[in-house]
């Protein structure tokens, strides 16, 4: 089996989010970026699927030269080789339009990534590479085992869940539990210095979207506590005072 | 020209997200001089339908090809794409859900669409065109610019308020051609809690953490939430631990949700489950410990016992 698993890299998640350059700009400095959590999980099942039913697992990711040190990880946590296309993503309709030139002529059994991203939360990539190359996409995968050239998948819905079955090849994505989050180990670490790492250029694009310019929530005023032997106070404030009930 | 809307039902009737979305579509419609069209997937009531109008839309196509009644993010994507084309619409305008997800995903890559998700406000048309939305799971926004021609605003619920008029909009029949290939997909079956309110469409929330000890211990929490007709949520723990079910759990890896009030019971407050619950209107925090972070990011708090204060709580609702 071919799997192909695209992964982010975004700023780890107990990051405070600040802005500079007129608040046009993500403040990196002493932000730690990490693999998109959503896509750890869809990276961390195509390595169990490798493990079970053989074939190779491509990571890919659409980002400058500093998001290698996250597709090194993704390289000791098992995945075979890895392709960076050397662009700033955009937006989710130029990340997807360079994912699907990729995936275009390489006939992956599977594509798998993240629900969705944890910083821009569009959770739209999946469905355009789907698109672009005429496949079928579901999102968001909680249970994705493979029996031949079908898929036997659960998704989330409101209120519950599906169970689905399709031919490969698919595009997916994925979220927990569909598999425990992997650690590289030391020997994953060291052999993911030799794994190859492919460079490509971007392939030409519209600019559909771009962000002007970012802002951060309010603060909020400071809480009112109310003592426990008094609980009841709490009902009271919440239908006089707040008129939420 | 108009502005296209898709909108769900739940149970035979309009989704308080989708009537917010209606609200939304109409309003930009407004503002860019014409009118707001819904259009709705599989079976489906012409008199709810109707509805629509009250929140402002004025025609509602309805596609209710038997074959459409099974949820299909990439089938709903063929209709809507060609609603727009027949309906002239450059702005389609739907609330996030798991099922219009799907959807907008396929829609964006066939209409080439510059795409903005969790929008927050209406769109500022004074200089291109602009909408503000949430980003980063809550902890900041963007003033996204949409420059391609065909623009989607996926809407956050709970942001939009609607105001209703009597008005009613009249339902159309919409059979567009449909792809053989958008039904290679075949659900086996479908699991869903009937009859408790829908946590992603919930004004009220009464979410539990590790802080309730074991999943015996939920009756506090449910008679709570039933009392004040809230729907349950849970920390990432709690589903991990298979405590609750997965759809109930919040934060930056589970729905992201944005009711009028939150009361957030044994949960510490982690960034992670703050992510998903910041942009509540009103926090409540419940947590014997007086240093749990979670106060910080509270309007109201109580030092207690989750075990002690819960009934009282339950009490004093049942007495309003
Ligand atoms: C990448 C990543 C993503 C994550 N995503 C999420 C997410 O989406 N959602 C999420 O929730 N977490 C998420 N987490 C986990 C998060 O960091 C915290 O571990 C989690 O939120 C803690 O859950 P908790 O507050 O229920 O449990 P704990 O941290 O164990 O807190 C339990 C609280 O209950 C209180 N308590 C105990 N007994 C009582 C009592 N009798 N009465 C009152 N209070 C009591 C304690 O004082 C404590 O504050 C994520 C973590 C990572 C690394």
């Amino acid at each position: 089996m071919k799997i192909l698993v695209c992964v982010t890299s975004v700023p780890d998640t107990t990051t405070k989010i600040t802005f500079t350059d007129n608040n046009t700009k993500l403040n990196k400095a002493g932000v730690t970026f990490i693999t998109g959590p959503y896509d750890d999980y869809a990276l961390a099942r195509a390595v169990e699927l490798k493990e079970q039913a053989g074939g190779t697992v491509t990571v890919l990711n659409v980002g400058g030269a500093d998001a290698e040190p996250v597709i090194r990880k993704c390289l000791a946590i098992g995945a075979d080789d890895a392709v960076r296309v050397n662009a700033e993503p955009t937006d989710a309709y130029f990340v997807a339009e360079q994912i699907a030139a990729v995936a275009k002529d390489a006939s992956y059994d599977l594509i798998l990534m993240g629900r969705e991203s944890i910083d821009y939360n569009g959770g739209q990539v999946h469905g355009i590479v789907a698109e672009m190359l005429g496949l079928p996409s579901i999102s968001p995968v909680m249970v994705l085992n493979i029996d031949g050239d079908t898929a036997k998948i659960t998704r989330e819905i409101e209120g519950g869940k599906e169970e689905i079955e399709a031919k490969l090849p698919l595009v997916l994505g994925c979220q927990e539990p569909i598999a425990e989050w992997k650690i590289p180990n030391m020997r994953g670490i060291m052999t993911a210095r030799t794994k190859p790492l492919k460079v490509v250029e971007p392939v030409a694009n519209d600019q559909l979207t771009a962000v002007n310019h970012y802002e951060l929530p309010a603060p909020r005023g400071a809480v009112k506590m109310i003592p426990a032997d008094e609980a009841e106070k709490l009902i009271q404030l919440l239908h006089t005072e707040a008129k939420v009930i | 020209m108009s502005v296209l809307i898709f909108v769900e039902l739940d149970e035979g009737k309009l989704k308080k997200s989708s009537q917010e979305a209606i609200f939304y579509g109409a309003k930009v419609a407004e503002m860019t001089g014409t009118t707001a069209t819904a259009i709705t997937v599989g079976q489906a009531d012409e008199t709810e339908l109707a509805t629509a109008g009250r929140f402002g839309a004025t025609k509602v196509l309805h596609a209710g090809d038997a074959k459409l009644n099974e949820p299909n993010g990439m089938a709903y994507a063929t209709v809507v794409a060609a609603a727009a084309q027949q309906e002239g619409s450059t702005i389609v305008v739907l609330a996030k859900s798991s099922l219009a997800d799907a959807m907008t995903a396929r829609l964006a890559g066939k209409l080439k669409a510059g795409l903005a998700a969790n929008v927050i406000e209406l769109p500022n048309l004074s200089n291109g065109f602009v909408v503000k939305s949430s980003i980063y799971t809550g902890k900041a926004f963007a003033y996204n610019e949409l420059k391609a021609p065909v623009k989607i605003l996926a809407i956050k619920k709970n942001t939009i308020t609607p105001e209703e008029t009597d008005a009613t909009a009249t339902v159309q029949s919409f059979a567009p051609a449909l792809n053989d290939s958008d039904f290679v997909i075949s659900v086996k079956s479908t699991e869903k809690a009937t009859g408790d309110v829908l946590l992603p469409e919930a004004d009220l929330v009464v979410s539990a953490g590790r802080g309730l000890k074991g999943p015996e211990n939920w009756g506090v929490v449910e008679d709570l939430a039933h009392a004040l007709h809230a729907a349950t949520a849970c920390s990432k723990p709690v589903s991990d631990l298979d405590w609750r079910p997965h759809h109930e759990h919040v934060g930056q890896t589970g729905i992201k949700v944005s009711p009028n009030l939150y009361i957030a019971c044994g949960i510490s407050g982690a960034i992670q489950h703050l992510a998903g619950v910041n942009s509540s209107k009103v926090i409540v925090v419940i947590n014997k410990d007086a240093d749990a972070p979670f106060f910080k990011s509270a309007d109201y708090g109580i030092v207690g016992d989750v075990f002690e204060v819960l009934p009282r709580l339950t009490a004093a609702v049942k007495a309003l």
